[in-house]
């Protein structure tokens, strides 16, 4: 018995981080692989909208659709640049 | 029209053949007039899981093009009334399989008064496993406790959401179910296996059963007899619960549970 419990004391508990790596590369690829084709086309085209106004660059408007059960979030994030506005 | 249900994975090696050979047993056995078509062409297994593998004269690219029909392709399985096997060309090429082919062999089947239709896929994403999925009603999505395999349950999930019929005609959505097998509950409980739970919170789709690690399913393999049809095993048991809730019923899972062995297991082993 000493010996199992030698065993099991020294045991890595690796259950929770392979739960953590998949949650995030599960969460990452379903952003890629099942976005609908017209992504894409609107993440440029609010850049462009957005550009006339505002001095934003095309690596600050993430558009990103997530799926909760039976209702699809489409979250469009536009980081504004830091100089004061007024 | 009967109702077609794919087994498929992503990954190979978790299951899939097993599951398709003891779920079309199980429903036949409940009175199903039931079909399990190999899709695996050019790796057949079905065949040797089901025990009828002498047996092959025809399989389903013959029917596809037309060189028999599936009177003649069709396999009577020597355990059950119900039950046929059609089983996949071991010479030709994975292209042989159309998606004209396979929809024509599913209605001819439909008109035949098979009541369910089970898709065994081949593992990757591929034609194959597309074509396995593609007229699918239902999926059965069997995944291992292992990061490899969840990971590529996932992939197989955003494929049956975007390239089945029911996808692309904007019908209802094909019904998903999630199979966990190879489930060792005392390596979860030591934490060094993720738990069903983790697996379905992760890929978010229904649990219809969890199938216990077992030294059977090579046992009935060896034998070429589906699992289901196993006497005294907990993965008959846990295969018959999966058909039980299949068809809606109530079921409590079993064989999740980590119990310790007694003293007298302990000294004597036993399985």
């Amino acid at each position: 018995m000493s010996l199992l419990s030698y065993f099991f004391g020294t045991k890595q508990k690796t259950a929770s981080v392979a739960k953590e790596r998949l949650s995030l590369i599960i969460a990452h690829e379903r952003g890629t692989n099942r976005a609908p084709d017209f992504l894409p086309e609107l993440q440029r085209e609010l850049i462009a909208v957005i550009s006339k106004y505002v001095n934003v660059g095309p690596d600050d408007i993430k558009v990103q659709l997530e799926k909760q059960d039976n209702c699809e979030i489409l979250e469009v994030n536009i980081t504004l640049p830091e100089q004061p506005q007024r | 029209m009967a109702r077609v249900i794919v087994v498929t994975s992503g990954k190979g090696g978790v299951g899939k053949t097993t599951t398709s050979a003891s779920i079309s047993t199980g429903l036949a056995l409940r009175g199903y007039k039931t079909a399990v078509i190999d899709f695996d062409v050019g790796l057949r297994n079905l065949d040797l899981i089901m025990g009828c593998e002498r047996r092959v004269v025809y399989d389903l690219i013959n029917v596809v093009n037309g060189e028999a029909n599936l009177h003649q392709a069709l396999i009577k399985d020597k355990h059950c009334e119900n039950l046929f096997i059609l089983p996949a060309s071991q010479t030709r090429d994975k292209d042989a399989l159309t998606e004209e082919g396979v929809e024509k062999v599913l209605k001819e089947l439909g008109h035949m008064g098979f009541d369910y239709v089970i898709c065994d896929s081949p593992a990757g994403i591929e034609r194959g496993a597309v074509m396995a999925l593609t007229f699918a009603d239902e999926a059965i999505v069997v995944s291992n406790p292992e990061v490899s395999s969840v990971r590529d349950s996932d992939r197989i999930l955003g494929i049956l959401q975007s390239k089945s019929r029911r996808a692309m005609e904007g019908r209802e959505p094909v019904k998903e179910h999630l199979l966990v097998t190879r489930y060792s509950p005392k390596r979860v409980e030591d934490g060094e296996m993720l738990s069903y739970k983790d697996v379905q919170e992760l890929l978010r789709v229904p649990l219809i059963g969890v199938i216990p690690e077992s030294d059977d399913v090579l046992q009935a393999s060896n034998q070429g007899t589906p699992a289901i049809h196993l006497k005294d095993s907990d993965v008959a048991t846990a295969y018959q619960d999966v058909v039980a809730r299949f068809l809606d019923e109530d079921r409590p899972l079993r064989f999740v549970a980590y119990e310790k062995p007694g003293l007298l297991k302990r000294l004597f082993g036993g399985k």
